[in-house]
Parts: structure tokens; sequence; C-alpha cells
């Protein structure tokens, strides 16, 4: 029993969009206070990352029950240029644009399960998952 | 164009973020503020974000250079009204708000900087 829902992300408005539809979720699986904030906080950083860095992409939300486990699984798809080096982009602090360089790392961070995909001039895809 | 209101309070600015802050919005917020600064020679900016229910590292970076660009016109920013659970997260994310002060309310923050502003007018001098 899982419902997936896709949502495009190439304005700035789109990310409050996501966040909205993210936390809508983490309410109705029965995320508490902190846990809606941690994975809201998460797809907003990399909603935006899918903005800055990939010219814009696609956000995949979707419920997961898993043997009496809930979770809630996002992920972000765009066909940017991709990361060349992602243990370096993973690093505190390092960006190549204009941010802080907290979005890839800060994101991990607020997430239980965290998987990046990315190739050179095929984009990125990255993929996080909170538990209840 | 839609705008976030800066509120007078004697001298202080006093800004309530109350919407879901997009890239625009906050740019024109910076403009704002600093132009209102200097405009009403305002000692003191503070920064509600009590209706945030998140702060991201974009929010974070905006109110990072509100507080670096008030700081350059003689005003000191103060942010008020964190939630608990946007804490526990901005340090989970990195985010520690470095150079920025922060208070639990509107009256604390006002507190804070008049008390500032009375330490900076009667400290001593070490004439340099």
């Amino acid at each position: 029993m899982t419902g997936e829902d896709t949502w495009p992300i190439r304005s700035s408005q789109d990310i409050v969009v996501v966040r909205q539809v993210v936390r809508m979720r983490a309410v109705e699986l029965g995320f508490n206070l902190v846990d809606q904030t941690k994975i809201v906080t998460a797809a907003s950083e990399l909603a935006r990352n899918a903005i800055d860095y990939g010219g814009g992409g696609t956000a995949h939300i979707q419920a997961l029950h898993n043997g009496g486990r809930v979770g809630l699984q996002l992920s972000f798809e765009d066909k940017g240029p991709g990361i060349a080096d992602i243990e370096l982009a993973l690093k505190d602090g390092y960006t190549t644009g204009d941010g802080l360089g907290l979005g890839l790392s800060g994101a991990r961070r607020l997430s239980n399960e965290f998987e990046i995909q990315s190739r050179p001039g095929e984009g990125t895809r990255v993929t996080i998952t909170r538990w209840k | 164009m839609e705008r976030i209101p800066i509120l007078k309070m004697n001298e202080f600015l006093l800004v309530s973020i109350q919407v879901d802050m997009h890239d625009r919005l906050a740019m024109t917020l910076q403009d704002d503020l600093t132009e209102r600064i200097v405009r009403d020679h305002a000692r003191g900016v503070l920064i509600d974000i009590s209706s945030l229910e998140i702060v991201d590292s974009f929010i974070g970076r905006m109110i990072g250079n509100i507080a670096a660009m008030s700081r350059v016109l003689d005003a000191e920013t103060v942010v008020v009204g964190m939630r608990p659970a946007v804490a526990i997260t901005l340090v989970e994310l990195g985010l520690s708000l470095p150079g920025v002060r922060t208070s639990l309310n509107v009256d604390k923050g006002m507190e804070l900087l008049r008390s500032s502003m009375a330490a900076v007018g009667t400290g001593p001098d070490d004439d340099r």
C-alpha cells in the first residue's frame, strides 16, 4: 500500500509546494513535529539543489509501509550536469554555487537513509528516507 | 508585488516573517530593510520567525545576510521566536547562524537591543 506523488520543481514557488506536500504526508503518517520539520527541511534543501544545480527536476514523494515500519521516501531527480565528485559535494561547506554548502550534507544528516546517484552529463538523483 | 511589511517601533524595526519565503521575496526584504534602516535611522532590527515552520539553509543565509548588512549600517539584528523543532533541525542541518543574536520573543529581543545599545553608549573607551 504505497501511493507515489510526483511534483515538478522548476521555480522557487515549486519548492514551497513540495514542502507543503511533504509536510502533509508526514502528518498523515503520524510523524512527530520534530521529524516532520526534519524531513520538510531536507526536502527544501534537495528541491533547491535540483533547481540551482540541475536546472530543475522532479520530486517523488512516497509513503513506505514495510513490515510494520512506516516511513516517507523522497526522491529528487534532475537532468543537469551531474556531480563529478560526490564525496566532495557531500562535505559541509563545499559549494560550486553561492549557497552555504549545507544542502546535501545537511539533508543526509536529517534523514535515516540517504542515497545519491549522479553521472557527469546525465543528471543526479538523491533519495532520502525517514522512518517514523 | 508581494512584500514583507517592516514596522517601526521606536528606534527599532520589526519584521515578522509569516509567509513561506521564496527567493524574490527574500531579495525584496533585504532591499527594503537596508533602505529603511538608513531612512529611519534604526539602531536595531528584530526578525520574528515564530510563524516559520522550517528554516532551511536558504532562509539561514538570508538571515545572515540581513544581519551582516545591518551591522555595516550600524544596526544590530536579533532573531526572535524560533520554534523548538526548528532549532533542533537547524543544528542538525549544520546551520549555527554565526553572528546572529537570538531571543525567545519580541519583548526579550527588544530588551537585548536596548541593553547592548546602553552598553555601547556608556562603555569604557580605550582611546584607540
